[in-house]
């Protein structure tokens, strides 16, 4: 848009603006569509946080500051962000780890390699929500297969007994639902590492060897450097889609009880139910939040480092 | 001569790797090992997608079971499925990823062809825009979608064609970028000089050879609009159980009191494998359009 204006200022004659705009024509249409659906958007839900919205989203006037002030007053607040964080450093954090074993693991030769690598793509392919209704199910305290097992190991001393009933209690249902979010997130960022080793040129390794260094050392020196631009991107990427992640926790505790299990996500739509104005506040705030986090996590991450390479 | 070059260094190298290693040599002890942890790790990731199945497979007086595995199995579930209107829900679905797709691949296509063939002002700018619609995800303005839309007075099934093709642009814009850019230009020429239009050169030589490329964005947009949940869920309230798209319709089969487990996975086994299948045919692909090619 700024282009165009730019250029009909500097080019008066009327083939070289035309030619100025031609790559509007190539892409124009992308950047209508992400004006539209994403951009658009963020601006409306910031105007609808000024706004006094009565629950059928008829505007009744402006708000000033009162639906921020509201959702500050939230009694539930300080702890739907403490578990926001709590979940985005967990499971983040937890999947990198597993995700480094299994690229590693995946990385070497062994019959049938294809055949196990596509199994670990059904969590990516599938729906995340009907993945965390399988969960939800073998969770059930009655019939549950999680439950029959761990009742077969001794771990759950009776069927249908409260400490069966996983989802019904907040710290318990948190775990399991962190697992299943560690469990969809798990393939992309196995994948993506698989990928920054397949950039690890093997005379390396050879050289490493000839030079007597074991495992760990030739692992820790040049697997792990090699890997990091790799690491950089599938951790923004996960910290990105763990923040925002919503159809695992609507499905297995709808947030529940309470706010208890809630994250900022839920949270919003929850009150988007009801208070459109303060759901709109609370998105803002989660959009800024994720923001900080993800500039917070590129800093320790020494991205500037990586860009001046 | 560069290409008698290069068929002869093919040539050898085929010839080179024709005696194979010997396959008779026994699997060493720590192939073995590995083997058997990676098809542990496979067999972790399998198993709920069996449970799944299993469980559209158990008999309804099963359900409250405490077993493994069913008495015997029944294909009751996917009968009796159509009379709750999951029909009417695939046809929804397929027309909002269908037409997500079909969206993506029209936009995309010309975006990415110009930013990969030309250089100029705003380019730079441009792919920024794009990469920056990755780090936006539609959780995070649910509130703003769903204010903008119903101000647009869409059917819910335009609404979501947009939606899902808006935010899986940029996977779509960054993969076919990288392919039109590996494809030397001296093709389009010389078939330009052969007397072919510009289109003609970039439908006729350019996209054959971006074929590969546009399956990948074809099948990944298809696959997101098609599980894609929560502006569903959205955008679809008040709309009538037969015209909401599969993922609502699932999560529909939880009642207040009760769930109708049976009907709720033997839905979600219809529409989870096509998708598994087709997520198969791209999965080395993937990668680089997520990661925008910065890790190949």
């Amino acid at each position: 848009m700024s282009e165009q204006s730019q250029f009909s200022i500097r080019h008066t004659r009327p083939a070289r603006a035309a030619f100025a705009l031609r790559p509007l024509l190539w892409i124009g249409p992308a950047i209508a569509l992400i004006v539209v659906v994403v951009l658009t958007p963020v601006v409306v839900m910031i105007h609808s946080s000024f706004e006094n919205i009565a629950s059928d989203g008829f505007v009744v006037g402006g708000a000033g500051f009162s639906n921020y002030k509201y959702l500050w007053h939230e009694p539930a607040l300080k702890g739907v962000v403490f578990r926001t964080l709590l979940w985005v450093v967990v499971v983040v954090g937890v999947t990198l780890v597993l995700s480094l074993a299994l690229a590693q693991l995946f990385n070497q030769r062994f019959p049938g390699r294809r055949a196990a690598r596509t199994m670990l793509i059904l969590p990516w392919a599938a729906s995340v929500m009907m993945t965390a209704l399988i969960y939800r199910w073998a969770l059930d305290p009655y019939s549950g297969a999680v439950n029959i097992i761990l009742h077969a190991l001794g771990i759950v001393h009776r069927m249908g007994s409260t400490q069966a009933d996983w989802l019904g209690s907040p710290g318990w249902a948190m775990f399991w639902m962190m697992i299943v979010a560690i469990f969809v997130s798990l393939p992309f960022t196995t994948y993506a590492l698989l990928a920054g080793l397949q950039t690890v040129p093997s005379e390396i390794y050879e050289a490493s060897r000839v030079d007597g260094a074991s495992h760990w050392q030739t692992y820790r020196s040049i697997t792990l450097p090699m890997l990091r631009p790799a690491i950089l991107v599938a951790t923004t990427i996960n910290v990105i889609n763990v923040f925002n992640s919503f159809p695992i926790i609507w499905e297995m505790t709808r947030g529940g009880p309470g706010y208890e299990t809630s994250t900022t996500t839920t949270f919003m739509y929850i009150l988007k139910q009801a208070f459109i104005g303060e759901s709109a506040a609370m998105s803002a705030v989660n959009f800024l939040l994720v923001i900080v986090v993800v500039l917070v996590f590129l800093r320790v991450a020494g991205w500037k480092e990586q860009v001046d390479q | 001569m560069s290409a008698i070059t290069t068929s002869e260094v093919a040539a050898g190298n085929a010839r080179v790797r024709v005696p194979k290693r010997p396959r008779e040599r026994a699997l060493s002890r720590r192939t073995f090992l590995l083997s058997i942890a990676a098809y542990g790790v496979a067999a972790l990731f399998l198993l709920p997608y069996v449970e799944m199945v299993i469980t559209s497979l158990r008999p309804s007086n099963q359900l409250l079971a405490a077993n493994l595995l069913p008495t015997h199995f029944t294909f009751k579930n996917f009968t009796t499925i159509w009379s709750t209107g999951f029909g009417g829900n695939l046809i929804e679905s397929l027309l909002i990823a269908g037409g997500a797709t079909v969206l993506v691949l029209l936009v995309s296509i010309p975006a990415a062809y110009y930013t990969a063939r030309h250089r100029f002002r705003g380019r730079t700018m441009f792919l920024l825009l794009v990469l920056a619609t990755q780090m936006f995800q539609p959780a995070a303005m649910i509130v703003g979608i769903q204010r903008e839309f119903s101000s647009f007075n869409f059917s819910p099934t335009l609404s979501l064609i947009l939606v899902n093709a808006g935010f899986n642009l940029a996977f779509a814009i960054w993969i076919l970028n990288a392919y039109f850019g590996s494809i030397p230009v001296e093709l389009e020429e010389a078939a330009m000089i052969d007397g072919t239009s510009r289109l003609g050169a970039l439908v006729r030589v350019t996209m054959p050879l971006a074929a590969p490329g546009i399956v990948t964005a074809l099948i990944f947009t298809f696959i997101a609009a098609w599980n894609e949940f929560m502006v569903a869920l959205t955008l679809s309230l008040g709309e009538g159980t037969n015209h909401v798209p599969i993922t609502v319709a699932i999560n529909n089969y939880i009642g207040e009191y009760s769930i109708d487990w049976g009907h709720l996975f033997a839905g979600a086994v219809i529409a989870t494998i096509p998708v598994i299948i087709l997520f198969a045919v791209i999965e080395g692909r993937v990668v680089s359009g997520l990661t925008a090619g910065s890790i190949k």
